[in-house]
């Protein structure tokens, strides 16, 4: 039941931006709500889709990808795929009868701490607004 | 499922993370999570006792998977990685989980939460490290040459280390001239001696060093790579330049307090780098000074302290007394920052020449009497109670330095960060000060925060000697998270080398007939983008499998579906 008003998100973070980025926030003592989990990934790019939608249709409240800024990417190129991956990822959201919104594509900077606070904090707030997602299996008990 | 025998220790890190986590209740609930067979909190876990108790209980329990939870690993992944080797454990059965950044420190007012939350990612973390395998390092060269960004003391201090150490450097520096805000500086202190004897050896023997390319009037347009093998172009120079390892030591500038005080429109307000220039230019014999401290330090959206202002205005102080020692000389200020032994020694000296101090409200600040020319400055003088109006033939506004207006573009080139005062933010305040968490990269002098000079210096030589260690060395060892493809289950379709920015794959004939994906270990860089575009699953990246990467999703799901 507390889980209705604490979505749980998941956050892949690259390590080079993003990662740094949620690092300065800490460093910054910025509060945010404290129910999105960052996993590290080298590169926005490494988040295959399938994780999306094995973590939405498996009943995960909501998946963010942060980057790098496009043009800033520490390898070049990669946030371009994930731009155009998560592009793609929303409309196949769509059609399988997943909210979009529950998957947000941002780009985060090594120097914006308070970029990822405020990220975190509006993102908690849209993917509150949507409600549980309504694939989580039924508690036991 | 093979069973594991995986370590868990929880930092306390002491308050940082035990005063708002309930470490005691997070490492009970880790000792409960599958496969762990041992699980400990740490005051310190980075320090000597925590890392020995790792290794320790390695070998008491047998552990073949350790996980610590702690802070973060773009700072302590390597310390916590060597632990593990030193106790025989392959560095890469390590995992590590942020409940410091990530948790402890954004959740300061919500201990209840904090804790859930840390034990969620712990549990993640384990999962991870159920899948973990062991992993063999490769090893890259190290460009033995080196770029230093800024001419200025902490700049040339550096490049001259290094090309002292017989290291090749190239210096770039974007005004017409070596030198920085330095070259604009009258005397130092506390010998107040003439910044030529300091400078003038400094850049001659960065001139006349055979190793040292000095690049004037240039700046970094883009830099490329990685520690041992940066590319960077430059302004005005055709190519690339190679270089192994990079120093930022691109300084700070004057506050020009434009809008206060009447500056710059009334002729008679200057700064202090301004009367600087005034008093090189041998202009002296003024009747009576005024000089307002904390002008734009210290405020709301630059709260910061300048560090070394208030000795830059006691240094002219006493120059104009001794140029005039009749002349009234008085500093307004809100506090008094002289530490350590020479400042302090400063501060009295510049009291016996006869340089007033008279401390100001910033509530109520002093005001500058007259319109194109200022005649007195009003203030309210707290210990006689009253305001007073002190004669004034010229007014100095002591101001702090503030970060270069472009450090922005350089930390995105870099991808370093800046703090939020937009000056460059070092890996850790304490531990690895002169140096950024990316590898390879230093900094030095006020690109990190206003530094006078004995601190450039000391910071150039700790960043050139940092620098040096993995250019002396010729290589480092290089992080094993490249990619590689299980020829099985390739089928040889080449949506991986399309999208690798490396050109790290390749197509080659399989025994099975047929092509099939191989990725050059040495060209890749482990970003795992022809990971997520292989549609099989043929392509993987040590260290950030599929199946680790679903595994903590898998732990994740596990918590939403049990409830709380």
């Amino acid at each position: 039941m507390a889980l209705d008003d604490k979505p749980t998100i998941l956050i892949f973070a690259c390590n080079w931006c993003s990662y740094a980025g949620a690092d300065l926030a800490g460093v910054s003592r910025l509060e945010m709500p404290p129910n999105c989990r960052v996993v590290r990934v080298m590169c926005s790019a490494r988040v295959r889709p399938e994780f999306v939608i094995a973590a939405l249709s498996r009943g995960l409240d909501g998946v963010v990808i942060l980057g790098c800024h496009p043009g800033d990417c520490h390898y070049s190129e990669g946030n371009y795929y994930t731009w155009r991956r998560a592009l793609l990822l929303k409309g196949f959201l769509e059609y399988v009868g997943i909210e979009p919104g529950r998957f947000q594509l941002r780009w985060i900077s090594a120097s914006e701490g308070a970029r990822f606070a405020q990220t975190i904090t509006e993102i908690t707030d849209t993917i509150k607004a949507l409600g549980p997602n309504g694939r989580r299996r039924p508690q036991e008990g | 499922m093979a069973k594991r025998r995986i370590g868990v220790f929880v930092c306390y890190c002491g308050n940082n993370i035990g005063g708002i986590v309930r470490v005691p209740e997070v490492v009970e609930y880790a000792r409960c999570l599958p496969n762990v067979v041992y699980a400990e909190g740490s005051l310190y876990a980075c320090s000597e006792e925590g890392l020995s108790s790792i290794k320790a209980k390695i070998a008491a329990y047998g552990l073949d998977r350790v996980v610590v939870a702690s802070c973060t690993p773009r700072t302590h992944e390597t310390l916590f990685r060597n632990a593990c080797e030193e106790a025989g454990l392959n560095r890469y059965l390590f995992e590590f989980v942020n409940v410091r950044e990530h948790c402890s420190w954004i959740h300061m007012r919500a201990p209840d939460e904090a804790t859930e939350k840390a034990k969620s990612l712990i549990k993640m973390g384990v999962a991870k490290s159920y899948y973990l395998e062991p992993q063999e390092e490769l090893e890259s060269e190290v460009y033995p040459e080196a770029l230093v960004i800024g001419g200025g003391v902490a700049g040339m201090t550096a490049a001259l280390n290094l090309a002292q150490q017989g290291l090749k450097v190239h210096l770039i520096e974007r005004e017409k001239e070596l030198g920085g805000l330095l070259s604009q500086v009258n005397k130092l202190f506390p010998a107040n001696r003439d910044v030529k004897e300091i400078f003038d050896p400094l850049a001659e023997g960065v001139k006349n060093h055979p190793l040292i390319t000095i690049y004037l009037g240039s700046e970094v347009e883009g830099v490329e790579g990685f520690i041992g093998n940066f590319k960077v172009r430059i302004t005005r120079v055709e190519g690339e330049i190679k270089v192994g390892t990079i120093i930022v030591a691109t300084g700070g500038r004057e506050l020009k307090p434009i809008g206060q005080y009447g500056y710059p429109t009334v002729a008679n307000v200057l700064t202090q780098l301004e009367l600087e220039g005034r008093l090189k230019e041998g202009i002296d014999g003024w009747q009576s000074v005024v000089m307002i401290n904390c002008v734009g330090a210290r405020v709301t959206g630059r709260f910061y302290c300048g560090r070394f202002c208030c000795l830059t205005a006691m240094k002219n102080a006493i120059l104009i007394k001794e140029g005039n020692p009749q002349a009234k000389v008085y500093i307004l200020l809100q506090d008094v920052m002289a530490s350590g032994v020479e400042a302090e020694r400063y501060y009295r000296r510049s009291m016996e020449r006869g340089v007033r101090f008279i401390r100001y409200d910033p509530i109520s600040p002093p005001q500058i009497l007259g319109e194109r020319q200022a005649e007195g400055v009003k203030v309210y003088h707290a210990l006689i109670g009253r305001e007073v109006i002190l004669p004034a033939q010229m007014v100095v506004l002591t101001t702090p330095l503030v970060p270069q207006a472009d450090n922005e573009r350089l930390s995105k080139m870099l991808k370093v960060p800046l703090g939020s005062e937009g000056f460059f933010l070092e890996a850790h305040l304490k531990l690895r000060p002169i140096e950024f968490a990316t590898d390879g990269i230093y900094l030095c002098g006020s690109a990190r925060y206003p530094s006078d000079i004995a601190e450039s210096v000391s910071q150039a030589y700790a960043a050139s000697a940092k620098a040096a260690i993995p250019m002396r060395q010729g290589l480092v060892r290089v992080e094993a998270i490249t990619a590689f493809s299980q020829e099985r289950l390739c089928h040889g379709c080449g949506n991986c080398l399309r999208v690798c920015p490396f050109g790290a794959i390749e197509l080659k004939g399989s025994e099975r007939g047929g092509k099939v994906a191989w990725v050059n270990a040495a060209q890749c860089k482990g970003c795992g983008c022809c990971v997520a575009a292989c549609p099989n699953g043929a392509m993987q990246q040590r260290s950030f499998s599929d199946q680790q990467l679903m595994a903590m999703i898998e732990a994740l799901v596990e918590e939403v579906s049990s409830g709380p």
